[in-house]
């Protein structure tokens, strides 16, 4: 299996493309699936793992990795996709024993099953905890890899970040990256209303709070390729002894699919019927072409 | 067998299980890289934890007031090869972390050693401040392993057993300075799992762990005054209970007793009931404990006895239970 490395934000842009039509099909076969979380962070994951956080499927437990931890467990979809697509797995073993039993696909990721997951999460609110104890563990080592979490904009109200967020820049662990995918909505509320950000709300508004607790945050459109590479490359080389770094990506759940978009909260779980797929495979050519254009 | 020619509990020094604890970890710090020791506000102004804390800033960690935290740091510690040892009052471990310990310790299957201190009665500062919880939570956790060493010197023991123990484990320990049960010079292997038998008796069995087995010590000397024969197994391991050690005892005295510095509901007693029932072995069975309540504020001397877990309160509890 050779390490699978995509340079250039055309490709990066096409492979997310791919990515959110795999998840489409997926999703009518499986039948009802966590899908619009996917379908936001799908831009930024692809760029991480494709590209920024080196992922080799032949070295995985290369102690000098970058690892990444799904603090957003319930999108562990996204990242079986991707990891089916690199040919770790097989794309019908994923669609045909998803979350059934004995198998290694549940509807959280589980680290003792899938190789390629470095911890089982599903409840909100550990992954940056979690970064805080990796980040510990490899600057003892002086290891100065990055150790990355994508979080989504509804965990952040989980009390349990705070404490890390606080931890992470008092030890200036600055080796963590926080990626919010702020898709404006959990599973009941569109967040723009619930709860305020800072001042300012929304995204800018949960930037101000990671920069209030000492981090360095920046916010950008996370829909737009060309903004997420331009972020994740000027990110500041690791010194083990600086701020830690956050950046929000501004989405909408459901992204690429008008009709999940339009209902972001109705999409948090769902299935499509074979409309609903035709529907969504076409939109996303549409959003994908339109995404390469603006590149 | 009779008396406690080995074991000489009021005899032996008090000693801090607490105190014991950290020193013996930062000991063992600097035998063993993997060693890590994690502390919530808990460590002293310029005292030994934060001079070795400049020494190793990666694996001596005093993390604040912030124990969800502190248990996933521990975690991701574990994850990469450390082997963490967290220690803070067990109300805020065991109650404030559960959702960390069942998810990021339990679940993921990383061996990080849980120290809850201030364990029952101990604490003295009321219900925020005790747990009488753990025994019946870690036993329901899977992966979990739960221990409650009786005295400082086990704890040592088991400090240095947990070095090659692959699990996770929950380690309950009291706050203050608890008398020793065993006499240096009492030589027994510690196992995890494996209860020490203090004695066999054949008119009642105490089955006791924690705070309780000194107590059940002394109540048995009471008991053997008045002529009967009383056994005292120390069940330092709650999960995975010692089920042969329960049965023998049963099998031999048709009577237990269970001591524990804990709510009589979901600890060791019913723990020790459960391994009989499903054994098809009969016993009478009387549970000592915190009847499920939140405890009384007051300090061990005066709280113990009035639970009725001091020893003259057990040894009363159980000529009553052996006169029935």
């Amino acid at each position: 299996m050779a390490k699978v490395y995509v340079d250039n934000v055309r490709d990066l842009v096409v492979k997310a493309g791919e990515i959110r039509e795999k998840l489409a099909l997926g999703t009518r076969r499986i039948g009802n699936v966590h899908i619009g979380g996917p379908m936001s962070a799908t831009d930024v994951t692809v760029a991480i793992y494709y590209k920024y956080m080196g992922f080799d499927p032949d070295n995985l437990d290369d102690p000098n990795r970058d690892i990444f931890i799904l603090s957003k467990g319930h999108n562990g979809i996204l990242l079986f996709t991707i990891f089916c697509d690199m040919g770790m797995y097989d794309w019908d073993l994923l669609l045909d024993t998803y979350n059934t039993i004995g198998h290694p696909f549940g509807a959280h990721p589980n680290h003792k099953r899938v190789k390629g997951i470095e911890v089982s999460t599903g409840s909100l609110g550990h992954g940056l905890s979690w970064c805080c104890g990796l980040a510990h563990a490899n600057r003892g080592r002086n290891i100065k890899s990055r150790i990355w979490t994508l979080l989504g904009d509804g965990e952040m109200e989980e009390g349990s970040n705070w404490e890390a967020i606080l931890y992470a820049a008092s030890k200036k662990l600055d080796n963590i990256v926080a990626v919010v995918d702020f898709n404006h909505a959990s599973a009941a509320f569109e967040t723009n209303q619930n709860p305020r950000w800072g001042e300012q709300g929304g995204p800018e508004g949960m930037a101000e709070c990671f920069r209030a607790f000492g981090w360095n945050a920046t916010v950008i459109d996370g829909t737009s390729m060309t903004e997420i590479d331009k972020a994740l490359g000027a990110l500041p080389e690791v010194t083990l002894n600086g701020k830690p770094n956050a950046i929000i990506c501004s989405t909408t759940k459901g992204q690429g699919v008008p009709f999940m978009m339009e209902r972001p909260c109705a999409w948090h779980i769902g299935g499509f019927d074979d409309a609903k797929l035709e529907e969504a495979l076409k939109d996303i050519k549409a959003y994908t072409a339109e995404k390469l254009a603006e590149v | 067998m009779g008396g406690f020619t080995f074991c000489c509990g009021d005899m032996g020094p008090a000693m801090e299980a607490k105190g014991t604890v950290t020193n013996e970890i930062l000991e063992m710090i600097e035998d063993d890289p993997r060693v890590c020791y994690i502390n919530a506000d808990g460590t002293s102004r310029g005292g030994r934890v934060q001079k070795m804390q400049e020494k190793y800033p990666d694996r001596v960690l005093d993390v604040g007031i912030q124990e969800m935290n502190m248990v996933t740091i521990a975690a991701g510690l574990a994850k990469q090869g450390f082997l963490p040892y967290v220690q803070t009052f067990g109300p805020f471990l065991c109650v404030r972390a559960l959702d960390q310990i069942h998810n990021d310790v339990a679940y993921n299957d990383y061996p990080v050693r849980l120290i809850g201190t201030h364990a029952g009665l101990s604490s003295g500062y009321g219900p925020t401040h005790n747990t009488i919880i753990e025994f019946g939570v870690m036993n329901s956790l899977p992966n979990m392993t739960m221990v409650a060493p009786c005295d400082a010197e086990q704890c040592k023991k088991l400090l240095r057993k947990s070095l090659s123990y692959p699990k996770p484990i929950y380690i309950r320990i009291p706050r203050g300075e608890e008398p020793l049960v065993y006499t240096a010079d009492y030589e027994y292997d510690y196992e995890i799992g494996k209860a020490n038998i203090i004695q066999e008796g054949t008119d009642l069995n105490i089955i006791a762990t924690g705070m309780g087995v000194y107590n059940a010590v002394q109540a048995a000397r009471q008991l053997e005054e008045k002529g009967y024969s009383v056994g005292v197994i120390d069940m330092h391991t709650i999960k995975p209970i010692d089920k042969e050690a329960v049965i023998n005892a049963a099998k031999k005295s048709g009577a237990i007793i269970t001591v524990e510095d804990h709510n009589i509901l979901g600890g060791l007693g019913s723990i020790v009931a459960d391994v009989l029932m499903e054994a098809g072995v009969f016993a009478r069975l009387k549970k000592i404990g915190v009847p499920d309540t939140f405890v009384e504020f007051g300090y061990p001397e005066e709280i113990y006895p009035y639970y009725g877990m001091d020893a003259a309160g057990i040894a009363k509890t159980a000529l009553e239970f052996l006169q029935v």
